[in-house]
């Protein structure tokens, strides 16, 4: 770690790095949004952005369920129980019983409630309420390890599946006739995403997570026309967002994730503009 | 080669034929296709008509093996003998897809064609080989360009390029011309004429433009879940039961 610090110190002579908690926040910002915003991209060409909505809030239930069962480490039931909440939600939608929005509106709030339910027993509510807006300037150099493998490991498996999956996001016909199992992809997709969520989630936030999934692929989206544009517009907005959103919130004293999600929102309406003045 | 074979070049080759046997199709007890069989040759263009609900779809779906059958399907030489499994390629009626999605021509025959994923580029042969594929549809021009940006008989070329790879034997187009100005279907349906003839694959082209059928189809068979009548346009068109199934079309 020191040295990796000796490196930023030398790089990025900035009064906001004095800090070792602002180094480790920055190092997080640029392990964790690269990943979110490429999973972003298929996220929204495959009209997930509900589903993985739904998922963020999932992980007060998850938390809660993993203090209930006395799992000491908050990361290892957010995942679990991520990964669990994506696939029943994606068996239910299979499973036609409602609309799919119905569903998954269904599932997002009874996560909510189960997660404070199970949260407020004698009123300690408090303790826990950094998960809803996140906390990135408490990571340590643990976390940021897990963030580092997860990018890693995340950004291979992406790669692995992301032609099949982008078929499938065109034409789930066409896939079927190329020998594509598009309902196993996309479990594995939903999977995918329930892991980098869960491992993002405690320095982001329940309220903000999906804004970080989401925002910077809808942004890129507005102004590209090819999928590697797409993915390389979308992680550029997604790490602007992060390193702007961390330096606002150090110069204005105020939450960093709020920050970010204003960022990329910000971003998000330029791309719009920039499409509207492109179309007319 | 003296003239006979000449002008025989472009008839039936008869070297290789699609037999469908005694081909029946049920569904919770309800048969959607009985007892169908029929012929498809390599280098003819075969039209596949039918009243609504004649079980035409049931039919491309037996062939596309998506959906289970009784019966045979036999790809044979000329001598009879079994030339393997039937490779087939299938231009859908319908292709409904998101158009805002940033995805382009060649992003799509790529992913298709390989796995390295298609935000790391395409790499040099495999471009080569979608050109190759998209030239075949008179498509070359709309390698770069985005999906969604395309008109209907553009995107049927690409899907017409996405068919033709690997080359099959049996090309099925489900009314290809669906949702196509009427200048465009005669290009699509010279363009695939000219396939069926350079690259001698046998075609089934479901359609209900009588037009079309007495223009391009070599042979044409009257499906209602079972054959009703077959041989060229003239003949089916002339049989009784082509006059009780579709009374009100002159012939």
């Amino acid at each position: 770690m020191e040295t990796i610090y000796r490196v930023m110190d030398a790089l990025l002579p900035f009064e906001f790095l004095r800090f070792s908690f602002m180094k480790n926040a920055l190092l997080a910002m640029l392990l964790l949004t690269p990943l979110l915003s490429l999973l972003g991209t298929m996220a929204v060409n495959q009209r997930m952005a509900f589903f993985s909505d739904a998922l963020g809030h999932s992980a007060l239930a998850g938390v809660g369920i993993g203090v209930l069962l006395g799992v000491r480490d908050v990361t290892l039931s957010l995942v679990v129980f991520g990964v669990l909440y994506a696939l029943i939600v994606c068996v239910v939608n299979h499973s036609g019983a409602a609309t799919k929005d119905t569903t998954i509106s269904v599932f997002s709030s009874m996560g909510i409630a189960l997660g404070l339910f199970l949260l407020s027993r004698d009123g300690r509510f408090s303790s826990y309420s950094s998960l809803l807006t996140g906390d990135i300037l408490s990571i340590g150099a643990n976390d940021l390890l897990w963030l580092a493998v997860s990018l890693v490991v995340g950004v291979g498996l992406w790669a692995w599946m992301y032609n099949r999956l982008l078929i499938s996001a065109v034409s789930p016909e066409l896939a079927e006739s190329r020998g594509i199992h598009s309902r196993r992809l996309e479990y594995l997709f939903a999977v995918l995403i329930a892991v980098a969520v869960m491992l993002s989630i405690r320095w982001v936030g329940v309220l903000l997570i999906n804004a970080l999934l989401i925002l910077p692929a809808a942004a890129a989206r507005n102004v590209c026309k090819s999928a590697a544009q797409h993915a390389l517009l979308s992680v550029i907005f997604g790490v602007a967002s992060g390193v702007a959103g961390l330096v606002l919130s150090y110069a204005f004293n105020t939450g960093v994730g709020a920050a970010v999600v204003l960022c990329a929102g910000a971003i998000y309406f330029v791309t719009l503009l920039v499409r509207r003045l492109a179309t007319h | 080669m003296n003239l006979n074979e000449i002008l025989h070049h472009h008839q039936p080759c008869r070297l290789c034929r699609i037999s469908v046997e005694d081909v029946s199709v049920t569904r919770e007890g309800e048969a959607l296709l009985s007892h169908v069989s029929l012929h498809m040759h390599c280098g003819r263009l075969t039209a596949l008509v039918g009243p609504n609900g004649a079980g035409k779809t049931t039919l491309i779906r037996a062939l596309l093996g998506q959906t289970p059958y009784t019966g045979r399907v036999r790809h044979q030489d000329a001598q009879g003998r079994h030339l393997g499994n039937i490779r087939t390629g299938y231009v859908p009626q319908h292709f409904p897809f998101d158009r805002q999605m940033p995805v382009t021509v060649e992003d799509l025959m790529a992913g298709v064609l390989s796995r390295r994923p298609v935000w790391l580029g395409v790499s040099a042969p495999v471009r080569a080989h979608i050109r190759e594929q998209l030239t075949l549809a008179h498509g070359e021009a709309l390698l770069k360009r985005r999906l969604g940006a395309l008109s209907g008989g553009e995107l049927q070329r690409v899907l017409l390029a996405l068919a033709l790879d690997p080359l099959p034997d049996l090309l099925i187009l489900d009314e290809p011309v669906s949702g196509v100005d009427q200048n465009g279907q005669g290009m699509f349906l010279e363009l695939v004429e000219e396939l069926v003839h350079s690259h001698h694959l046998a075609v089934l082209l479901v359609t209900h433009d009588w037009a079309l059928v007495r223009q391009y189809a070599d042979d044409v068979v009257l499906l209602d879940k079972t054959v009703r009548a077959d041989g060229s346009p003239e003949e089916v068109f002339a049989s009784d039961a082509f006059s009780e199934l579709f009374p009100a079309v002159r012939r």
